[in-house]
Protein backbone atom coordinates (compact mmCIF):
# COMPACT_ATOMS: atom_id res chain seq x y z
CA UNK A 1 0.00 0.00 0.00
CA UNK A 2 2.66 2.71 1.27
CA UNK A 3 5.22 1.47 -1.96
CA UNK A 4 2.35 2.46 -4.45
CA UNK A 5 1.35 5.91 -3.46
CA UNK A 6 5.47 6.12 -3.10
CA UNK A 7 5.93 5.05 -6.45
CA UNK A 8 3.06 7.71 -7.73
CA UNK A 9 4.83 10.76 -6.51
CA UNK A 10 7.63 12.01 -8.58
CA UNK A 11 10.34 9.78 -7.93
CA UNK A 12 13.96 11.69 -6.19
CA UNK A 13 11.73 15.17 -5.30
CA UNK A 14 11.42 16.49 -1.96
CA UNK A 15 7.97 16.11 -1.52
CA UNK A 16 8.12 12.19 -2.87
CA UNK A 17 10.79 11.68 0.51
CA UNK A 18 8.40 14.04 2.45
CA UNK A 19 5.56 11.35 2.13
CA UNK A 20 7.31 8.24 1.95
CA UNK A 21 8.80 9.51 5.71
CA UNK A 22 5.06 10.08 6.46
CA UNK A 23 3.63 7.07 5.25
CA UNK A 24 6.23 5.42 7.10
CA UNK A 25 5.45 7.12 10.73
CA UNK A 26 1.26 6.25 9.51
CA UNK A 27 2.68 2.56 9.61
CA UNK A 28 3.98 3.75 12.79
CA UNK A 29 0.37 4.60 13.96
CA UNK A 30 -1.06 1.46 13.12
CA UNK A 31 1.49 -0.21 14.91
CA UNK A 32 0.80 1.72 18.15
CA UNK A 33 -2.28 -0.79 19.18
CA UNK A 34 -0.14 -3.68 18.61
CA UNK A 35 2.42 -2.44 20.52
CA UNK A 36 -0.11 -1.66 23.47
CA UNK A 37 -1.05 -5.06 23.61
CA UNK A 38 2.80 -6.17 24.16
CA UNK A 39 3.18 -3.88 27.04
CA UNK A 40 0.15 -5.41 28.59
CA UNK A 41 0.77 -8.92 28.44
CA UNK A 42 4.06 -8.44 29.22
CA UNK A 43 2.74 -6.78 32.78
CA UNK A 44 0.57 -9.15 33.17
CA UNK A 45 3.20 -12.02 33.09
CA UNK A 46 5.27 -10.19 35.45
CA UNK A 47 2.59 -9.79 37.84
CA UNK A 48 1.82 -13.38 37.27
CA UNK A 49 5.35 -14.94 37.54
CA UNK A 50 7.73 -12.64 39.04
CA UNK A 51 5.98 -12.37 42.36
CA UNK A 52 6.77 -15.56 43.46
CA UNK A 53 10.27 -15.24 41.85
CA UNK A 54 11.15 -12.56 44.97
CA UNK A 55 9.35 -14.42 46.99
CA UNK A 56 6.88 -11.48 47.67
CA UNK A 57 4.31 -12.95 49.68
CA UNK A 58 0.45 -13.47 48.63
CA UNK A 59 -1.05 -11.08 51.14
CA UNK A 60 1.24 -7.96 49.62
CA UNK A 61 0.92 -9.05 45.84
CA UNK A 62 -0.98 -11.94 44.90
CA UNK A 63 -0.44 -13.54 41.77
CA UNK A 64 -2.80 -12.79 38.45
CA UNK A 65 -4.05 -16.62 39.24
CA UNK A 66 -5.27 -15.66 42.88
CA UNK A 67 -6.99 -12.52 41.75
CA UNK A 68 -9.03 -15.07 39.38
CA UNK A 69 -9.83 -17.44 42.06
CA UNK A 70 -10.90 -14.98 44.30
CA UNK A 71 -13.02 -13.66 41.64
CA UNK A 72 -14.60 -17.31 41.09
CA UNK A 73 -15.35 -17.72 44.94
CA UNK A 74 -16.72 -13.90 45.63
CA UNK A 75 -18.86 -15.00 42.80
CA UNK A 76 -19.90 -17.92 44.16
CA UNK A 77 -20.23 -16.99 47.99
CA UNK A 78 -19.88 -13.56 48.71
CA UNK A 79 -23.25 -12.09 46.17
CA UNK A 80 -20.27 -10.64 43.97
CA UNK A 81 -23.35 -9.48 41.46
CA UNK A 82 -25.34 -7.91 44.00
CA UNK A 83 -22.66 -5.90 45.41
CA UNK A 84 -21.47 -4.60 41.30
CA UNK A 85 -24.37 -3.59 40.35
CA UNK A 86 -24.72 -1.64 43.54
CA UNK A 87 -22.38 0.29 43.27
CA UNK A 88 -22.95 0.39 39.56
CA UNK A 89 -26.06 1.92 39.57
CA UNK A 90 -24.93 4.30 42.61
CA UNK A 91 -22.43 5.33 40.32
CA UNK A 92 -24.89 6.45 37.44
CA UNK A 93 -27.73 7.49 39.65
CA UNK A 94 -25.34 9.94 41.22
CA UNK A 95 -23.58 10.62 37.94
CA UNK A 96 -27.31 11.39 36.39
CA UNK A 97 -28.64 13.64 39.85
CA UNK A 98 -24.98 15.57 40.05
CA UNK A 99 -25.12 16.65 36.41
CA UNK A 100 -28.83 17.60 36.52
CA UNK A 101 -28.08 19.38 39.53
CA UNK A 102 -24.79 20.89 38.22
CA UNK A 103 -26.13 21.71 35.15
CA UNK A 104 -29.50 23.82 36.40
CA UNK A 105 -27.23 25.56 39.08
CA UNK A 106 -25.00 26.38 36.30
CA UNK A 107 -27.52 27.78 33.81
CA UNK A 108 -29.06 29.08 36.70
CA UNK A 109 -26.47 30.92 38.19
CA UNK A 110 -25.51 32.25 34.48
CA UNK A 111 -28.41 33.75 34.10
CA UNK A 112 -28.37 35.82 37.16
CA UNK A 113 -24.99 37.41 37.19
CA UNK A 114 -25.62 39.63 40.20
CA UNK A 115 -26.07 35.72 42.28
CA UNK A 116 -23.29 34.27 40.82
CA UNK A 117 -21.15 37.49 42.10
CA UNK A 118 -22.19 37.25 45.37
CA UNK A 119 -22.09 33.27 45.63
CA UNK A 120 -18.54 33.08 43.85
CA UNK A 121 -16.25 32.46 46.62
CA UNK A 122 -18.61 29.82 48.15
CA UNK A 123 -18.80 27.98 45.19
CA UNK A 124 -14.72 28.41 44.65
CA UNK A 125 -14.76 27.34 48.37
CA UNK A 126 -16.75 24.11 47.97
CA UNK A 127 -15.00 23.04 44.99
CA UNK A 128 -11.72 23.03 46.21
CA UNK A 129 -12.87 21.37 49.72
CA UNK A 130 -12.71 17.81 49.15
CA UNK A 131 -15.82 16.66 48.45
CA UNK A 132 -15.56 13.36 49.77
CA UNK A 133 -14.33 14.02 53.16
CA UNK A 134 -18.04 14.88 53.70
CA UNK A 135 -18.71 11.28 53.20
CA UNK A 136 -18.75 10.37 57.37
CA UNK A 137 -20.59 13.52 57.90
CA UNK A 138 -23.47 11.92 55.76
CA UNK A 139 -23.26 8.68 57.46
CA UNK A 140 -23.72 10.46 60.69
CA UNK A 141 -27.01 12.13 58.82
CA UNK A 142 -28.55 9.64 57.17
CA UNK A 143 -27.14 6.54 58.79
CA UNK A 144 -25.79 3.14 57.08
CA UNK A 145 -27.96 2.58 53.93
CA UNK A 146 -27.32 3.70 50.66
CA UNK A 147 -27.81 7.74 50.59
CA UNK A 148 -24.41 8.24 52.23
CA UNK A 149 -22.73 7.09 49.27
CA UNK A 150 -25.41 8.68 46.25
CA UNK A 151 -24.90 12.30 48.45
CA UNK A 152 -21.11 11.66 48.23
CA UNK A 153 -21.31 10.78 44.47
CA UNK A 154 -24.02 13.83 43.55
CA UNK A 155 -21.91 16.27 45.40
CA UNK A 156 -18.69 15.15 43.57
CA UNK A 157 -20.17 15.46 40.16
CA UNK A 158 -22.38 18.68 40.82
CA UNK A 159 -18.75 21.23 40.91
CA UNK A 160 -16.86 20.27 37.53
CA UNK A 161 -20.31 20.14 35.62
CA UNK A 162 -21.78 23.40 37.74
CA UNK A 163 -18.32 25.22 36.58
CA UNK A 164 -18.23 23.82 33.07
CA UNK A 165 -21.52 25.57 32.11
CA UNK A 166 -21.28 28.75 34.06
CA UNK A 167 -17.58 29.51 32.41
CA UNK A 168 -19.48 28.99 29.40
CA UNK A 169 -22.20 31.37 30.28
CA UNK A 170 -19.69 33.47 31.58
CA UNK A 171 -18.13 33.90 28.11
CA UNK A 172 -20.85 33.71 26.18
CA UNK A 173 -20.51 35.97 22.93
CA UNK A 174 -22.69 39.26 23.67
CA UNK A 175 -23.51 39.55 20.02
CA UNK A 176 -24.92 36.86 19.27
CA UNK A 177 -27.51 37.72 22.06
CA UNK A 178 -27.99 40.52 20.56
CA UNK A 179 -28.83 39.41 17.21
CA UNK A 180 -31.54 37.30 18.77
CA UNK A 181 -32.77 40.28 20.42
CA UNK A 182 -32.66 42.01 17.25
CA UNK A 183 -34.99 39.08 15.20
CA UNK A 184 -37.34 40.04 18.19
CA UNK A 185 -36.82 36.66 19.97
CA UNK A 186 -38.02 35.73 23.56
CA UNK A 187 -36.13 35.30 26.63
CA UNK A 188 -36.50 31.48 26.63
CA UNK A 189 -36.03 30.86 23.11
CA UNK A 190 -32.41 32.76 22.97
CA UNK A 191 -31.70 30.49 26.80
CA UNK A 192 -32.63 27.53 24.50
CA UNK A 193 -31.69 28.31 20.51
CA UNK A 194 -28.47 30.33 21.97
CA UNK A 195 -27.54 29.62 25.72
CA UNK A 196 -27.94 25.98 25.83
CA UNK A 197 -26.40 24.59 22.37
CA UNK A 198 -23.74 27.23 23.41
CA UNK A 199 -22.63 25.59 26.57
CA UNK A 200 -22.97 22.22 25.33
CA UNK A 201 -19.22 22.12 24.72
CA UNK A 202 -18.25 22.84 28.25
CA UNK A 203 -21.68 20.81 29.32
CA UNK A 204 -19.91 17.47 27.62
CA UNK A 205 -16.54 18.37 28.84
CA UNK A 206 -18.03 18.85 32.79
CA UNK A 207 -19.81 15.12 32.62
CA UNK A 208 -16.27 13.54 31.08
CA UNK A 209 -15.04 14.83 34.04
CA UNK A 210 -17.84 13.86 36.65
CA UNK A 211 -17.89 10.50 35.00
CA UNK A 212 -14.74 9.52 36.66
CA UNK A 213 -14.99 11.15 39.80
CA UNK A 214 -18.64 9.46 39.96
CA UNK A 215 -16.78 6.14 40.88
CA UNK A 216 -14.35 7.82 43.44
CA UNK A 217 -17.94 9.26 44.96
CA UNK A 218 -19.50 5.95 45.45
CA UNK A 219 -16.08 4.24 46.46
CA UNK A 220 -15.22 6.61 49.46
CA UNK A 221 -18.84 6.11 50.29
CA UNK A 222 -18.69 2.80 50.62
CA UNK A 223 -15.36 2.79 52.25
CA UNK A 224 -16.64 4.54 55.09
CA UNK A 225 -19.25 2.84 55.88
CA UNK A 226 -22.20 0.25 54.18
CA UNK A 227 -22.83 -3.36 53.95
CA UNK A 228 -22.83 -3.23 50.08
CA UNK A 229 -21.09 -2.09 47.25
CA UNK A 230 -17.02 -2.87 45.92
CA UNK A 231 -15.88 -0.50 48.17
CA UNK A 232 -17.31 -2.28 50.83
CA UNK A 233 -15.06 -5.28 49.58
CA UNK A 234 -12.44 -3.52 49.46
CA UNK A 235 -12.84 -2.82 53.02
CA UNK A 236 -14.18 -5.89 54.16
CA UNK A 237 -11.24 -7.84 52.37
CA UNK A 238 -8.72 -5.21 54.10
CA UNK A 239 -9.60 -6.36 57.49
CA UNK A 240 -9.51 -10.42 56.04
CA UNK A 241 -5.60 -9.16 54.93
CA UNK A 242 -7.59 -10.58 51.70
CA UNK A 243 -5.13 -8.91 49.02
CA UNK A 244 -6.94 -10.74 46.02
CA UNK A 245 -10.47 -9.57 47.20
CA UNK A 246 -9.03 -5.95 46.89
CA UNK A 247 -7.23 -6.21 43.61
CA UNK A 248 -11.03 -7.31 42.32
CA UNK A 249 -12.99 -4.91 43.52
CA UNK A 250 -10.85 -2.47 42.45
CA UNK A 251 -10.39 -3.62 38.97
CA UNK A 252 -14.36 -3.90 38.68
CA UNK A 253 -14.72 -0.31 39.95
CA UNK A 254 -12.22 0.89 36.97
CA UNK A 255 -14.43 -1.24 34.74
CA UNK A 256 -17.38 0.99 35.71
CA UNK A 257 -15.58 3.90 35.56
CA UNK A 258 -14.15 3.22 31.78
CA UNK A 259 -17.72 1.81 30.54
CA UNK A 260 -19.10 5.36 32.19
CA UNK A 261 -16.85 7.34 30.58
CA UNK A 262 -16.72 5.28 27.34
CA UNK A 263 -20.38 6.07 27.22
CA UNK A 264 -20.30 9.64 28.00
CA UNK A 265 -17.81 9.96 24.88
CA UNK A 266 -20.04 8.48 22.38
CA UNK A 267 -23.03 10.98 23.44
CA UNK A 268 -20.07 13.26 23.27
CA UNK A 269 -19.65 12.75 19.71
CA UNK A 270 -22.80 12.58 18.59
CA UNK A 271 -24.18 15.74 20.46
CA UNK A 272 -20.93 18.00 19.05
CA UNK A 273 -21.33 16.54 15.59
CA UNK A 274 -20.56 19.75 14.04
CA UNK A 275 -17.37 20.59 15.38
CA UNK A 276 -14.54 20.32 13.15
CA UNK A 277 -12.44 17.72 13.97
CA UNK A 278 -8.48 18.26 13.82
CA UNK A 279 -7.89 16.32 10.98
CA UNK A 280 -10.62 17.83 8.73
CA UNK A 281 -9.68 20.73 7.18
CA UNK A 282 -12.78 23.30 5.57
CA UNK A 283 -13.27 22.70 2.35
CA UNK A 284 -13.12 25.75 0.08
CA UNK A 285 -15.06 26.32 -2.90
CA UNK B 1 -36.32 64.03 -1.53
CA UNK B 2 -39.44 64.81 0.39
CA UNK B 3 -39.23 63.68 3.99
CA UNK B 4 -42.15 61.73 3.22
CA UNK B 5 -40.34 59.19 1.53
CA UNK B 6 -37.76 59.11 4.18
CA UNK B 7 -37.35 55.70 4.87
CA UNK B 8 -35.41 56.29 8.32
CA UNK B 9 -35.20 59.88 10.28
CA UNK B 10 -32.33 60.84 13.01
CA UNK B 11 -33.12 63.75 14.29
CA UNK B 12 -31.04 65.82 17.03
CA UNK B 13 -29.54 62.29 18.44
CA UNK B 14 -27.00 62.15 21.19
CA UNK B 15 -26.12 59.22 23.11
CA UNK B 16 -23.93 59.58 26.61
CA UNK B 17 -23.03 56.81 28.43
CA UNK B 18 -22.62 56.69 32.33
CA UNK B 19 -18.77 57.11 33.27
CA UNK B 20 -16.72 53.27 34.18
CA UNK B 21 -17.00 54.38 37.93
CA UNK B 22 -19.00 56.32 40.13
CA UNK B 23 -18.12 59.56 39.34
CA UNK B 24 -16.20 59.42 36.57
CA UNK B 25 -17.31 61.94 33.59
CA UNK B 26 -19.77 60.99 31.16
CA UNK B 27 -18.79 59.42 27.75
CA UNK B 28 -20.37 61.11 24.65
CA UNK B 29 -20.61 59.09 21.88
CA UNK B 30 -22.84 60.79 19.10
CA UNK B 31 -23.61 64.42 19.45
CA UNK B 32 -26.30 66.23 17.28
CA UNK B 33 -26.71 63.58 14.89
CA UNK B 34 -28.93 64.80 12.35
CA UNK B 35 -29.72 62.13 9.04
CA UNK B 36 -32.00 60.97 6.62
CA UNK B 37 -32.11 57.97 4.41
CA UNK B 38 -34.49 57.85 1.45
CA UNK B 39 -37.01 54.65 1.11
CA UNK B 40 -34.73 52.42 -1.76
CA UNK B 41 -31.32 54.54 -0.84
CA UNK B 42 -28.13 53.12 -0.05
CA UNK B 43 -26.29 55.44 2.19
CA UNK B 44 -23.07 54.58 3.86
CA UNK B 45 -21.73 56.64 6.86
CA UNK B 46 -17.62 56.73 7.37
CA UNK B 47 -15.25 58.20 10.01
CA UNK B 48 -12.65 57.61 12.11
CA UNK B 49 -12.74 54.53 14.49
CA UNK B 50 -14.38 55.21 17.84
CA UNK B 51 -16.41 58.03 15.91
CA UNK B 52 -19.75 56.18 17.17
CA UNK B 53 -20.49 53.89 14.43
CA UNK B 54 -21.65 51.31 16.00
CA UNK B 55 -23.96 53.46 18.42
CA UNK B 56 -25.51 54.44 15.33
CA UNK B 57 -26.04 50.64 14.55
CA UNK B 58 -27.56 50.09 17.58
CA UNK B 59 -30.02 53.20 18.06
CA UNK B 60 -31.07 52.20 14.53
CA UNK B 61 -31.57 48.36 15.20
CA UNK B 62 -33.60 49.13 18.57
CA UNK B 63 -31.26 47.84 20.34
CA UNK B 64 -30.22 51.16 22.47
CA UNK B 65 -32.27 54.21 23.29
CA UNK B 66 -30.99 57.65 22.35
CA UNK B 67 -30.42 60.05 25.58
CA UNK B 68 -31.47 62.86 23.55
CA UNK B 69 -33.32 63.44 20.10
CA UNK B 70 -35.14 60.66 17.94
CA UNK B 71 -34.83 57.55 15.59
CA UNK B 72 -37.81 56.63 13.64
CA UNK B 73 -38.44 54.51 10.60
CA UNK B 74 -41.25 54.73 8.45
CA UNK B 75 -42.83 57.70 10.55
CA UNK B 76 -42.63 55.57 14.13
CA UNK B 77 -39.99 56.27 16.64
CA UNK B 78 -37.92 53.23 17.18
CA UNK B 79 -38.39 51.69 20.58
CA UNK B 80 -37.28 48.86 20.40
CA UNK B 81 -35.93 45.79 17.53
CA UNK B 82 -37.87 45.70 14.76
CA UNK B 83 -38.85 42.62 12.70
CA UNK B 84 -38.23 45.44 9.53
CA UNK B 85 -35.26 45.99 10.22
CA UNK B 86 -32.42 43.59 9.84
CA UNK B 87 -28.69 43.51 10.87
CA UNK B 88 -25.64 42.22 9.91
CA UNK B 89 -21.96 42.40 10.82
CA UNK B 90 -18.25 42.11 10.36
CA UNK B 91 -19.04 38.96 11.87
CA UNK B 92 -21.11 36.29 10.73
CA UNK B 93 -22.24 35.08 13.74
CA UNK B 94 -23.78 31.85 12.61
CA UNK B 95 -24.29 29.40 14.97
CA UNK B 96 -22.05 26.47 14.60
CA UNK B 97 -24.63 23.99 15.69
CA UNK B 98 -26.68 24.61 12.75
CA UNK B 99 -26.65 23.83 8.72
CA UNK B 100 -26.30 26.64 6.62
CA UNK B 101 -30.28 26.04 6.07
CA UNK B 102 -30.97 26.14 9.80
CA UNK B 103 -28.82 29.29 9.78
CA UNK B 104 -31.09 31.07 7.52
CA UNK B 105 -34.32 30.06 9.38
CA UNK B 106 -33.18 31.09 13.00
CA UNK B 107 -34.15 35.00 12.50
CA UNK B 108 -38.19 33.04 11.32
CA UNK B 109 -38.09 31.37 14.48
CA UNK B 110 -39.19 34.29 16.28
CA UNK B 111 -42.44 34.08 14.46
CA UNK B 112 -45.31 32.16 13.98
CA UNK B 113 -44.46 30.45 10.92
CA UNK B 114 -44.94 26.66 9.94
CA UNK B 115 -41.87 24.78 9.47
CA UNK B 116 -42.51 24.10 6.02
CA UNK B 117 -42.90 28.03 5.59
CA UNK B 118 -39.82 28.64 6.86
CA UNK B 119 -37.92 26.03 5.06
CA UNK B 120 -39.13 27.36 2.19
CA UNK B 121 -38.20 30.93 2.58
CA UNK B 122 -35.13 30.04 4.08
CA UNK B 123 -34.31 28.47 0.41
CA UNK B 124 -35.55 31.31 -1.51
CA UNK B 125 -33.16 33.33 0.47
CA UNK B 126 -30.30 30.43 -0.27
CA UNK B 127 -30.78 31.01 -3.77
CA UNK B 128 -31.58 34.63 -4.19
CA UNK B 129 -27.77 35.14 -1.97
CA UNK B 130 -26.55 32.18 -4.34
CA UNK B 131 -25.25 29.74 -2.07
CA UNK B 132 -28.14 27.47 -2.27
CA UNK B 133 -25.45 24.04 -2.64
CA UNK B 134 -24.12 24.89 0.78
CA UNK B 135 -27.59 24.12 2.40
CA UNK B 136 -26.73 21.16 4.47
CA UNK B 137 -22.90 22.09 5.23
CA UNK B 138 -22.18 23.32 8.35
CA UNK B 139 -20.59 26.87 8.72
CA UNK B 140 -16.93 25.53 9.54
CA UNK B 141 -16.84 23.59 6.03
CA UNK B 142 -17.22 26.96 4.11
CA UNK B 143 -15.24 29.66 3.30
CA UNK B 144 -15.40 32.78 5.01
CA UNK B 145 -16.99 34.67 1.87
CA UNK B 146 -19.30 32.33 1.89
CA UNK B 147 -19.89 32.75 5.67
CA UNK B 148 -21.28 36.33 4.93
CA UNK B 149 -23.43 35.55 2.05
CA UNK B 150 -25.50 33.12 4.56
CA UNK B 151 -25.39 35.83 6.78
CA UNK B 152 -26.73 37.81 4.33
CA UNK B 153 -29.63 35.66 3.44
CA UNK B 154 -30.45 35.01 7.01
CA UNK B 155 -31.05 38.94 7.41
CA UNK B 156 -32.77 39.18 4.69
CA UNK B 157 -35.21 35.81 5.40
CA UNK B 158 -36.85 38.13 7.81
CA UNK B 159 -37.94 40.08 5.07
CA UNK B 160 -37.04 43.51 5.80
CA UNK B 161 -37.49 46.35 4.02
CA UNK B 162 -34.31 48.34 5.90
CA UNK B 163 -30.80 46.71 6.38
CA UNK B 164 -28.11 47.77 8.44
CA UNK B 165 -24.40 46.20 7.35
CA UNK B 166 -21.92 46.81 9.97
CA UNK B 167 -18.52 46.59 8.14
CA UNK B 168 -19.68 43.37 6.35
CA UNK B 169 -16.66 43.01 4.42
CA UNK B 170 -13.52 44.36 6.45
CA UNK B 171 -12.72 40.36 7.45
CA UNK B 172 -12.40 39.30 4.39
CA UNK B 173 -9.19 38.64 1.93
CA UNK B 174 -9.32 41.50 -0.86
CA UNK B 175 -10.79 39.16 -3.98
CA UNK B 176 -13.27 37.88 -2.06
CA UNK B 177 -14.35 41.10 -0.92
CA UNK B 178 -15.00 42.71 -4.57
CA UNK B 179 -16.63 39.65 -5.24
CA UNK B 180 -19.33 39.95 -2.47
CA UNK B 181 -19.67 43.25 -2.65
CA UNK B 182 -20.98 43.04 -6.09
CA UNK B 183 -23.00 39.71 -5.09
CA UNK B 184 -24.54 41.97 -2.21
CA UNK B 185 -24.82 45.30 -4.12
CA UNK B 186 -27.29 43.09 -7.10
CA UNK B 187 -28.92 41.76 -4.33
CA UNK B 188 -29.85 44.56 -2.29
CA UNK B 189 -30.29 46.56 -5.63
CA UNK B 190 -33.23 43.94 -6.98
CA UNK B 191 -35.71 43.58 -4.05
CA UNK B 192 -35.10 47.90 -3.42
CA UNK B 193 -34.08 47.83 -0.43
CA UNK B 194 -32.84 50.28 2.12
CA UNK B 195 -29.19 50.75 2.95
CA UNK B 196 -27.01 51.81 5.77
CA UNK B 197 -23.45 50.76 5.87
CA UNK B 198 -21.29 51.41 8.31
CA UNK B 199 -17.43 50.94 7.17
CA UNK B 200 -13.97 52.36 7.15
CA UNK B 201 -13.29 51.27 3.53
CA UNK B 202 -13.70 54.36 1.88
CA UNK B 203 -13.56 53.08 -1.55
CA UNK B 204 -16.39 50.75 -0.35
CA UNK B 205 -18.80 53.71 0.33
CA UNK B 206 -17.79 55.26 -2.75
CA UNK B 207 -18.30 51.66 -4.92
CA UNK B 208 -21.54 50.69 -3.48
CA UNK B 209 -23.78 53.62 -2.20
CA UNK B 210 -25.82 56.77 -3.38
CA UNK B 211 -24.76 59.05 -0.66
CA UNK B 212 -22.24 58.87 1.88
CA UNK B 213 -21.92 60.73 5.23
CA UNK B 214 -18.48 61.40 6.92
CA UNK B 215 -18.97 61.24 10.79
CA UNK B 216 -16.48 63.78 12.96
CA UNK B 217 -14.22 62.59 15.49
CA UNK B 218 -16.13 61.59 19.22
CA UNK B 219 -18.63 62.91 19.80
CA UNK B 220 -19.73 61.61 16.31
CA UNK B 221 -21.69 64.13 14.37
CA UNK B 222 -22.51 64.27 10.29
CA UNK B 223 -19.41 66.72 8.96
CA UNK B 224 -20.25 65.99 4.97
CA UNK B 225 -22.48 65.07 2.96
CA UNK B 226 -21.21 63.37 -0.20
CA UNK B 227 -23.59 62.94 -3.35
CA UNK B 228 -22.19 59.78 -5.15
CA UNK B 229 -24.30 60.59 -8.43
CA UNK B 230 -22.47 57.55 -10.74
CA UNK B 231 -24.12 55.17 -12.15
CA UNK B 232 -24.35 51.32 -12.02
CA UNK B 233 -24.73 51.16 -8.44
CA UNK B 234 -25.87 46.94 -8.95
CA UNK B 235 -21.84 46.89 -10.08
CA UNK B 236 -18.83 48.19 -7.88
CA UNK B 237 -16.24 46.84 -9.76
CA UNK B 238 -17.63 48.73 -12.84
CA UNK B 239 -18.17 51.83 -10.81
CA UNK B 240 -15.03 52.02 -9.48
CA UNK B 241 -13.40 52.28 -13.08
CA UNK B 242 -14.58 55.35 -13.70
CA UNK B 243 -12.34 58.71 -13.09
CA UNK B 244 -15.01 60.23 -10.61
CA UNK B 245 -14.83 57.36 -7.97
CA UNK B 246 -11.01 57.77 -7.42
CA UNK B 247 -12.06 61.50 -7.38
CA UNK B 248 -14.69 61.03 -4.72
CA UNK B 249 -12.62 58.69 -2.84
CA UNK B 250 -9.77 60.99 -3.02
CA UNK B 251 -11.61 63.65 -1.59
CA UNK B 252 -12.79 61.36 1.82
CA UNK B 253 -9.78 60.99 2.49
CA UNK B 254 -8.93 64.50 2.71
CA UNK B 255 -12.12 65.07 4.66
CA UNK B 256 -11.24 62.89 7.29
CA UNK B 257 -7.76 64.32 7.68
CA UNK B 258 -6.09 60.83 7.18
CA UNK B 259 -2.94 61.88 5.81
CA UNK B 260 -2.07 64.24 9.00
CA UNK B 261 -2.84 61.04 11.38
CA UNK B 262 -0.76 58.85 12.62
CA UNK B 263 -3.01 57.21 15.10
CA UNK B 264 -5.49 54.86 13.84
Amino acid sequence: MSRQVIAHSPSGSPPGNSRAWLHRFRGLATATPLASLAVAAAALAAWQFLPPLFGVPKYIIPQLSDLWTEGVQMWQDDNLLLHFFSTASMAILGFILGSLLGAVFGYALGLLPSWEKVLSPYILALQIAPKVAFAPLFILWFGYNFLPKLVTTVLVVFFPILVNVLQAMRVLDRDLINLARAYNMSKAKIFWKIMVPYSMPNLMAGLRIGATLAVIGVTVGELVGGETGLGYLISFGQGQADTPMVFDAIILLTVIGIVMYWVVTVIEARVLHYLPRATERPQSA
Amino acid sequence: MSASCDALKVEKVARRFAGRRLGAPEFTAVHDLTFHVADSEFVSIVGPSGCGKSTVLNLVAGLDRPTEGTVSLNGTEVSGPSSNVGFMLQKDMLLPWRTVLENVEFGLEARELSKAERRERAMRELKRCRIVEFADRYPYQISGGQRQRVALARTLAINPNFILLDEPFSALDAQTKLILQKSFAQTIAGSKLTTLLITHDLAEAVAMSDRILVMSQSPGRIVEEIDVQLPDRENPIERMASPRASELVGHLFRALHMEDRLDA
